[in-house]
Formats: structure tokens, C-alpha cells, sequence
């Protein structure tokens, strides 16, 4: 009977859960590291090797569950999770503690199968499973605030579960069928209840607009090594799931440029810098939703491309911020400045990241986000490309300069740090070198991606736009310092807007977001005002000594037994 | 001369055969009076042990008789049914005897430390032999298909139950165990008024027969009188002793001071029997269709069983004694059970009964390592616990995977139960009641995050200082129920298949 459960070709996933099983009993804290380290290589290697096509595919339920759907847009997912996590793993190289070493595995491992998943329901199950893994990533702070956290990152990660397990249920009703497909169908207007909650649970993991304050909630407030992990998996794989299900779904191309615009503005005022990276993570993602809603071949490789890019990157600045964490103590830009001094090589690093992101040709950022730029102009899509210009200016600013600039230079805030554990040197030197080299070579990206398009990232007029609009917010920049201006929250905004497009839209996302801003006071106010004496209520009625929750008296029980016997005959007779 | 003696060995075991039905109540019976002589504690443990190991063996091979040649009928003493007690054995009681002897099987061995240090030792022999009587009446009141003789099983198990939960250390456990008694004595009574009823309708006492006359009487779509208030007693007298919400509050307290292994035993077991009971009453001895469809009965089981997924587990929540907080919990999870029911269809009632099993593994598994700690640090204050993961690692481990199958988390146990109910529900188009179910879960997710956050994230506490992994007997079950709950989260066609065949049985009118 065994021989029916030997997949054809073994899923990635299977070795990292056999390691987290392994791991906890082996004897010293090098072998536990080396095999956190090596999983991903394994696995990387698997995914890199394995044949295109459907494999192991099991029944359940009367269903097929297809664990390994193999395609180019699978694999390239699937190639930089597991890179990822290599170097997730090396940056954590120090940390001794079995329990993160045990999520980051389980993560990364879910995270990868549900790449691969080829129905819904296995999808759903991964997507429970980096929900469970990763909330462990926060609660390994070991702090009140960190429980606390990890609770609302739980629930918010597991009701998007729920919702996607009823949209399924639905589709499933519908249409009879569980493929992890394209669920576009004829547009939204045709599209029944389930496909909707599909959309809804995918969007609440990517960090759609006002479903996205789980993610500036809990990433800053995980551990040091934790917040580089959760960076990489779980928003990367709804951005999968919406490529793969909803490409071409016009309503998503509005929804990412939003995502790309509004997060600027938090991230500009925010002085926790990895909350501000938070930020600047949601933005990037947008860029990502934009290329799906268009969903051209171009614009799809572009989504692919950016994803992996992005990871990269990002990784690479929550690892220097990390760093600067790890040996100050604190994350805050007003308390940190002038470490390049005693921590050159993470500033080199950091400076790295944050050229890459704010896209500078011969870096990574670039060659990825031009893909979607040119997509968006190719398809007519005026305003959404001058939105995603804007944004571009907002990124150099808050995670381009800001990031390096208030770590490791500015006001020197006196702090003399040793420079970072060799380790985590190791970790942000390889991710660096990734990030460039990908931006001198981008054919080898482009080689993996899912789609075979014909696209030159180094055309003079690309690369002459591209720095007209970086220079230009460069010297912005240093005018308003110079001058004093920054960080004051307006002219923040402003240095965006007139020194690169003078459009209203900013000005009108900021009438709205100042209005939301006031909503969600109220909202809050309210609720801060009210949940006390609910909660008081609650515990009234169901605590130990509440109506519900204490011992009954003989006598009430009985009464409730002839309530209900009488409830029963009065209903039945009449 | 050997062909002769080779002939009898084949009647023998022919006869062994067919007595299977028999045998099953008859061995924990005559094991029970075995322990009731012994004067030793642990031989009397060896004894249950190896009784309560044989019944799988019975019920096992009753469950593949049953799946290959249909329903098995059984004459008790020879005489002839309907006049005499018929035990009769069908694709749904099989499963829920192979249910309460395969959960007690494993469930036993803990037994042996647990008794050893909760209960005085001149009672030991005592304990076992009502541990006995009681699983006898358990299994009894499953395999009978004598409405009067269900009765008669009824009181075996339950007074056999109450002395059980009075052994309790606790002052609080003879007050508890005196109001099951009381109540457990009203659904008892409530039950044999229902059957009277019945028997001046149908003039007969056992249950093929009785659906047969009703049937002959015109009553499978009007409704006369009497059927309805036999309906009406006999529902709210199986509802008291299943703990169906409101009448649920004899059994947080009996739950939580009877000892351990007691607590275990009737969790898994006690009332998962009482649900069958409710579901053989409401599908294959009163006329399904006008149960269902004339009488509110979807109704009344709905909204109550939606009460007690959100009622008891908000109590949960707020709960700082383990086993009361566990009890709530399953108040709440015998809620999903009767929601499969009240939704009557295919994929409903197979979520209602194979929860049966899935959460008798989950709640057996979570019983036992409450019984496990209490063992080492003699005490279920949630606080006490604090830390209590780095002391014993296996056994909050395996806590914690029950945890996620009381959530319903994919690839446990419970995760098959939400679902099937869900694509139930959704069959009658109740897309809210699948929101409901997954927002109970919630509720599950609170309660049972806060236990593992204190126990593997806060600093230790003095109490536990003398943890330590609990003895092997303790060990193994929790091992084996922590293996289930993967093994049937992930390969259903044991559990759910055998419960989706017994759905469909009652479904097509197979009672009848």
C-alpha cells in the first residue's frame, strides 16, 4: 500500500519538514545551524532540477491533490524562496534558539509548497501553515508586546485562511472543480461569491489598501533575524496566487498603484526605520499587484521579476537595519546616526540595498521595475504610470536615503558599535552581490522567467529618464537638508511632488488619507472608549464566576430541562 | 478421527463467530466481576487491561462482517426478536463500537500510575470493576436494538459513572457527581417516558419493529400526538445526557473533578454514545422525513448547537482550571457534532459522526496530558503551567497538535469535521453558518493559543520545578492518540469513509 504514497518527484517542502522534525534532537547548536543552512540548498537544487508538469498527485476526499505543479512560474518562486531562506538561515547563523530555527523552516518550507500547490485545497493548507510557522517568528521576541502582537498577526493571517477555505468551498459548489487556475472567467461582473472571498483572502496577504496594518503591525516587531524571514515569504506568496489566479483583472492595476502611492507618505513620517521598511515593502508590492492587474506577458514577467528582485533587496536592508539593531539596541532614526564609522561595511551594504530599490541602472531594482513601468506605459495606462513614477521618487526618498542616511550618517548620535557578527557580514555580502550582479546581468533573470519576451532594461532613453528622476529627488534632498526642511512631514510630500510630477493625485490621496486618518481615530476612539466594559460584560456573563461559566444549582439545571421540553412540544403541536 | 475433530474446530470457531455480538458486552462484564474478587490493584488494572484490549478485536471484525454482508442480528439467549433482546449491528453502530473499545484500548494502560496516586488503594479493584461496568454499558447501550433494554444499559454506564466521578479527590467532586446523578437521572426517566409512549403506540420494544409498525400506523408523513410527545421526551432526555446546550452544566463540574482517568474515559466515550443514541432515534427508528421536514427539529438542533460553539467556548476562554476549560471546550465541540444532524444530509451528518471520532482522539489526547502534568505537579491552574514546555517537552507538544485539531487545523483530525460540515451547510445554501463555524474556531484559537503561550513562552514558575516526562504508560497513549490525530487528519478513509457509509445508510432509509 506504501508504494501508492512514493511520489513521482519528491516536493521540496518534504525535506524541510523532515528537518524541523530532525533538527530539535541534534546535540550541538553548529549542526542545528549547518542543517538550516543546507535545507535550502537541497531544496533549491530539487526545485532547479525537477521536470515541468504535474506530480505527485494524491487523492483525498475524492480529490486530487496535486502537490507539485511544475511551471516557469513556480519554479522562478520557488528558486528565490529557496534563496532566501539560504541566506535568511546564514543571517541567523547566531541565534541559538531551536524554536525560530524550527518556524524558519516550516516557513520557508510552506511558503514553497504552496508555490508548487496545483489545487486549491493544498494551497489552503500551505496557507494555514506559514500562518502557524511564521507567528512563532514574533512570539520568539519572548515580550508582552511581541504576544500581543503575534495574537493579531495570527488572527488576521488565519481569517484569511478561513476566508480563502470558504471561497473555495464555494468555488468548489459552483463549479466542481479545485484547480489552483486561472479564476478570471468572463471579468468580475460574472464572478460568483467564492471567487471574491478567493480574491479577498489573497489581497489580505498581500496587504491590499486597509488590509495591510497587520504587516507595519508585526514585521518591526519581530526579532532581528525574524523580521528578514517574514519579509521574504508570505506577501511574495500571495503575489504569486494572484498571478496565478486573477492576471489581467483591471481592478487590480488601481489597487496596486494606491499601494504603491499611499504607504509613502507613512513611511516618510515613521521613525522606526524597520517599520519605515515595512512601509516601503507594502509599496514594493504594489508595483507587483499593478503588474498582475495588467497582465500582459511583459507585465507578468515583469511581477516575477520584481518579486524576485524585491526579496533580495529587501532582505538586504532588513539585514543592515538588523545589524544596526542587533549591536545598538534600537532601531529609531532619532536615535541612531554616524555609525559608518565603526560599522563601514554594513553602510556599504545598506547603500547597496538602498540603490536598488530606489532602482539606480546596474542594480537590481532597475531591471525589474522597468519591466512593469514599460508594461503599464505599452497598455495606455497614463495616469497608473505616472503613479508609479511618483512612487518611484517616494521610494528613493524613504528607503533610498532615508534609510542609510539616518543609520549611518547624519547628526552623529554618538554610538561607537562593533561592526556586525561575520555571520550577518556574510549574509548581506552575498545578498549584495546578488543585487548587482542581477542589475549588470539581467539576461540571467530574464532567462527564468515564465514568459519569453524580447526586453532591453538599457536603452539610453530608460537610463536617461530613470536618472533625471533620481538626481532630481537627490538634490531635493539635500536642498531641504541643507535648509533644514527635512524631515518635517509636508514638505516630505512635497519634495516628491514638485520636483517631479506636479499632479493633484497626491494631493488628493492625502485629503483622503488625512479623512481615513480622521475615520480611524474615531474608530479608535470608540472602540478604546466601549472595549473595557465589553470586555467586562463578556467576562461578566461567560468568566469563572459569570452566568455561563460558574456551577449551576441543581434546581436551574432542571429548569432548563423542562424549557427545552416544553420549547420541544409547544413547537411540535403548533 | 481428525478430519472429525478438524470439522469441530470449524464449528467452534463458526460459533465464536457468531457469538461476536454477544461476546462484546459479555467480556467486559465477566472481566468487571473478575476485578470486583481481586484484592490487588495492579492485577485488577491487568485484568481491564486485557479485557478492554480484546473489545477492538470484536468490534473490528463486527465492523468488516457488517461492511461485507449488511446488517448483523443477533439473538441474546436464543429467543427470537421481537419478543426477545435483539442485538443488532449496522454500519453505524459498528463504527461507534469500534469508536469507544479502540479509544478505551489505548486509553487504558494510563490508567495504572494515574489511579495509582489519585485513588485510595483499597478502592483500586473497586475502580476497575466500575471502569468495566461502565464501558459495558456504553458498548451495550451501542449494540442493542431493545429500546427498553438501551435503558437498562443506560443506568449500568451512568451509575457506574457517578461512583467513578465521586472518587474524585476534591470535596467538589461528590457535589458534581450528585448532580449528574441528578440530572443523568431525569434524561434516564424522560427517556423511558419517550419509550412508553412509544410502546402504547407501536406495542413493541424493539426498534426494527417499532419503525416497521409505525409505518404500518401511516405515521412516516402525518404525525399523531403521542409520536410527538415520545419525540419530544425522548429528544430532551438523549440532549441531557449528551450535554446538549442549555442542558449542558452537569458536565463541566463532573469533567473537571472526577480523576483523571475518568475524566479521559467519559470524554472520549460517554458522550459520543449519547449522540448515537440521538442520531438512531432521529434517523432510523421515528420516520426521518417527518422529523425533519414537518417538525422544527432542524431548527431547535441548529440554534442550539450554534449556542454552544460560541457559548461554552467563550466560557473557555475565561476558564483558569485546565480540565473545566477542556470540559467547556467540549461542550462546544459536541455543538459540531449536533450540527451535523441538524443539517441531515450527506456530507452534514457524515461531519456529525465522524467528529464522534475525531474529537474523542483530540479531546482523549488532551485529557490524558492534562492527566500526564497533574501526575508531576498535582496541579490543572493554567498559571501553574507557566513554562511548562521546557520541562516536558513531548507532552505539551502533543497538547498543543490536539489544540490545533480542537481549531480544526488542515492536516489533523478536526480539519475533516469543519470541512464536511461546511460543504453540508453549504449544500442547504447556509453560506453564514460556514462563516459561523469558522468564527467559532476562533474562538478555539484563543483559547488554545493562550494555554501554549504560557506554556512554552512565559518563565518558568516554582510549581514545576519537579516536572519531569511523565512514565511510559502515560507516554505511549498520548503517543499513539497524538499519531491518530495526524493519521486521520491526513488519511480518511477509515474514519471518514466508514462515517460517510454509515451517513448514507441512515440516509437511504437503511433503519427502516
Amino acid at each position: 500500500m506504501f508504494e501508492a504514497l512514493i511520489p513521482d518527484v519528491w516536493p521540496p517542502v518534504l525535506i524541510y519538514i523532515v528537518a524541523a522534525v530532525v533538527l530539535p534532537f541534534l546535540p550541538s547548536h553548529p549542526q542545528r545551524a549547518f542543517l538550516t543552512l543546507v535545507v535550502p540548498l537541497i531544496g533549491g537544487w530539487m526545485i532547479w532540477t525537477v521536470p515541468e508538469g504535474q506530480h505527485a498527485v494524491y487523492p483525498l476526499m475524492g480529490f486530487d491533490l496535486t502537490l507539485m505543479r511544475v511551471d516557469k512560474l513556480s519554479v522562478v518562486f520557488g528558486l528565490i524562496f529557496s534563496i532566501a531562506a539560504f541566506l535568511a538561515a546564514l543571517y541567523a547563523w547566531h541565534v541559538k534558539d531551536r524554536t525560530q530555527q524550527i518556524a524558519t523552516l516550516l516557513y520557508a518550507g510552506t511558503a514553497i509548497g504552496a508555490v508548487f500547490a496545483g489545487d486549491l485545497i493544498t494551497l489552503f493548507i500551505y496557507w494555514e501553515g506559514t500562518a502557524l510557522a511564521s507567528v512563532f517568528l514574533i512570539w520568539a521576541r519572548n515580550t508582552e508586546g511581541a504576544y500581543q502582537t503575534g495574537m493579531r498577526y495570527l488572527i488576521i493571517q488565519i481569517g484569511s485562511g478561513v476566508i480563502l477555505l470558504a471561497g473555495i468551498a464555494l468555488h468548489y459548489q459552483d463549479g466542481g472543480s479545485i484547480a489552483f487556475d486561472r479564476l478570471t472567467g468572463d471579468g468580475p461582473g460574472s464572478w460568483p461569491i467564492g471567487t471574491w472571498l478567493i480574491l479577498f483572502s489573497f489581497g489580505i496577504k498581500c496587504a491590499f489598501p486597509l488590509m495591510h496594518n497587520w504587516l507595519q503591525d508585526s514585521y518591526p516587531a519581530a526579532t532581528v533575524t525574524g523580521t528578514v524571514t517574514l519579509s521574504a515569504f508570505t506577501t511574495k506568496m500571495a503575489v504569486y496566487c494572484l498571478a496565478r489566479a486573477f492576471p489581467g483583472t483591471e481592478m487590480l492595476i488601481y489597487v496596486g498603484a494606491i499601494m504603491t502611492l499611499f504607504p509613502i507618505f507613512f513611511a516618510e513620517i515613521e521613525n522606526d526605520l524597520r517599520r519605515v521598511l515595512s512601509y516601503s515593502l507594502n509599496n514594493q508590492l504594489g508595483f507587483m499587484v499593478v503588474g498582475v492587474g495588467i497582465g500582459t506577458e511583459l507585465s507578468l514577467n515583469g511581477t516575477a521579476a520584481h518579486a524576485f528582485c524585491h526579496i533580495l533587496y529587501k532582505a538586504l536592508l532588513f539585514m543592515s537595519v538588523g545589524a544596526v539593531l542587533f549591536r545598538t539596541g534600537t532601531s529609531k532614526a532619532s536615535e541612531l546616526g554616524g555609525l559608518y564609522r565603526t560599522m563601514p561595511w554594513t553602510t556599504f551594504f545598506c547603500i547597496i540595498g538602498a540603490a536598488s530599490i530606489s532602482a539606480f541602472p546596474l542594480f537590481s531594482g532597475f531591471i525589474s521595475k522597468s519591466l512593469i513601468m514599460s508594461a503599464a506605459g505599452k497598455e495606455q495606462y497614463f495616469f497608473v504610470w505616472l503613479a508609479l513614477v511618483f512612487a518611484s521618487a517616494g521610494v528613493l526618498s524613504h528607503s533610498g536615503i532615508k534609510i542609510p542616511y539616518f543609520a549611518f550618517f547624519a547628526h552623529d548620535s554618538g554610538k561607537r558599535p562593533k561592526e556586525a557578527p561575520w555571520n550577518m557580514m556574510l549574509a548581506m555580502a552575498m545578498t549584495a552581490f546578488l543585487c548587482v550582479f542581477l542589475g549588470v546581468f539581467p539576461s540571467t533573470l530574464y532567462g527564468l522567467l515564465p514568459y519569453d519576451v524580447k526586453y532591453e532594461p538599457y536603452t539610453f532613453a530608460h537610463v536617461v529618464e530613470q536618472l533625471q528622476l533620481l538626481v532630481f529627488a537627490l538634490l531635493a534632498f539635500a536642498l531641504l537638508m541643507r535648509y533644514g526642511f527635512y524631515p518635517s512631514e509636508e514638505k516630505g510630500i512635497n519634495l516628491d511632488t514638485d520636483w517631479t510630477y506636479r499632479r493633484a493625485i497626491p494631493a488628493i490621496v492625502s485629503i483622503l488619507l488625512r479623512e481615513t486618518g480622521r475615520f480611524k481615530t474615531w474608530l479608535g476612539a470608540t472602540v478604546v472608549r466601549y472595549l473595557p466594559s465589553w470586555q467586562r460584560g463578556l467576562y461578566r456573563h461567560y468568566g469563572p464566576d459569570g452566568l455561563l461559566g460558574r456551577q449551576w444549582p441543581t434546581g436551574s439545571m432542571a429548569f432548563w430541562t423542562t424549557v427545552l421540553l416544553s420549547g420541544c412540544l409547544l413547537s411540535y403541536y403548533f | 478421527m481428525a478430519s472429525v475433530s478438524g470439522e469441530n474446530a470449524v464449528t467452534v470457531a463458526l460459533t465464536l463467530t457468531e457469538q461476536l455480538p454477544g461476546l462484546q458486552i459479555v467480556v467486559p462484564l465477566m472481566g468487571a466481576i473478575v476485578c470486583a474478587f481481586l484484592r490487588r490493584g495492579n492485577l485488577a488494572w491487568l485484568v481491564a487491561t486485557l479485557v478492554t484490549w480484546s473489545l477492538p478485536v470484536i468490534s473490528f471484525l463486527l465492523l468488516l462482517e457488517v461492511q461485507e454482508s449488511g446488517p448483523i442480528s443477533y439473538k441474546m439467549g436464543g429467543w427470537a426478536p421481537p419478543w426477545g433482546i435483539e442485538y443488532r449491528v449496522d454500519q453505524l453502530n459498528a463504527f461507534v463500537l469500534l469508536l469507544v473499545s479502540s479509544v478505551s484500548a489505548v486509553a487504558v494502560p494510563f490508567a495504572r500510575k494515574s489511579v495509582a496516586v489519585e485513588i485510595d488503594s483499597d478502592k483500586h479493584c473497586w475502580f476497575y470493576a466500575l471502569y468495566l461496568l461502565c464501558l459495558t454499558g456504553l458498548l451495550g447501550m451501542t449494540i442493542t436494538g431493545d429500546a427498553f433494554n438501551i435503558f437498562v444499559f443506560m443506568e449500568v454506564s451512568s451509575l457506574a459513572a457517578y461512583i467513578l466521578i465521586a472518587l474524585g479527590q476534591e470535596r467538589l467532586a461528590l457535589l458534581s457527581s450528585y448532580q449528574y446523578l441528578i440530572m443523568g437521572t431525569i434524561g434516564a426517566t424522560f427517556y423511558v417516558i419517550g419509550i412508553g409512549f412509544l410502546y402504547s403506540l407501536t406495542g413493541t420494544l424493539n426498534l426494527v419493529d417499532m419503525t416497521g409498525r409505525m409505518e404500518m400506523l401511516g405515521l412516516t408523513d402525518a404525525v399523531s400526538p403521542s409520536m410527538l410527545a415520545a419525540l419530544a421526551f425522548i429528544f430532551v432526555g438523549i440532549s441531557l445526557k449528551l450535554a446538549l446546550f442549555p442542558l449542558h452544566a452537569w458536565l463541566p463540574g463532573a469533567y473537571a473533578h472526577a480523576p483523571s482517568f475518568v475524566t479521559v474515559f467519559l470524554a472520549a466515550t460517554a458522550t459520543k454514545v449519547a449522540v448515537y443514541l440521538l442520531i438512531r432515534f432521529l434517523f432510523s427508528v421515528f420516520p426521518t422525513t417527518a422529523v425533519f421536514s414537518e417538525l422544527p427539529m432542524s431548527t431547535i438542533l441548529l440554534v442550539l448547537s450554534v449556542a454552544a460553539m460560541f457559548g461554552a467556548s467563550i466560557v473557555a476562554i475565561f476558564q483558569d482550571n485546565m480540565k473545566r476549560m477542556l470540559a467547556y471546550s467540549s461542550v462546544a465541540q459536541i455543538g459540531y457534532m449536533t450540527l451535523g444532524i441538524a443539517l441531515a444530509n450527506q456530507a452534514g451528518l457524515t461531519g456529525g459522526i465522524v467528529h464522534l471520532f475525531n474529537h474523542a482522539i483530540t479531546k482523549a489526547a488532551l485529557f490524558i496530558a492534562v492527566g500526564a502534568v497533574f501526575y508531576r505537579i498535582h496541579s490543572v491552574r493554567v498559571e501553574d503551567w507557566a513554562g511548562l514546555g521546557r520541562k516536558m517537552p513531548i507532552t505539551m507538544a502533543v497538547f498543543a497538535l490536539a489544540g490545533l485539531s480542537l481549531i480544526g487545523t488542515p492536516g489533523t483530525a478536526g480539519f475533516i469535521t469543519k470541512w464536511n460540515l461546511s460543504l453540508g451547510a453549504l449544500e442547504h445554501g447556509y453560506w453564514w453558518l460556514v462563516i459561523l463555524i469558522m468564527l467559532s474556531s476562533l474562538l478555539a484559537v484563543v483559547y488554545v493559543g493562550r494555554v501554549i503561550e504560557i506554556v512554552w513562552f512565559r518563565k518558568p514558575v516554582a510549581t514545576i520545578d519537579e516536572a519531569r516526562s511523565p512514565p511510559m504508560t502515560m507516554m505511549v497513549p498520548l503517543f499513539v492518540f497524538a499519531v491518530a490525530i495526524i493519521w486521520f487528519g491526513l488519511e480518511t478513509s477509515m474514519s471518514a469513509g466508514y462515517a460517510a457509509d454509515a451517513a448514507r445508510f441512515l440516509l437511504g432509509g437503511g433503519g427502516s
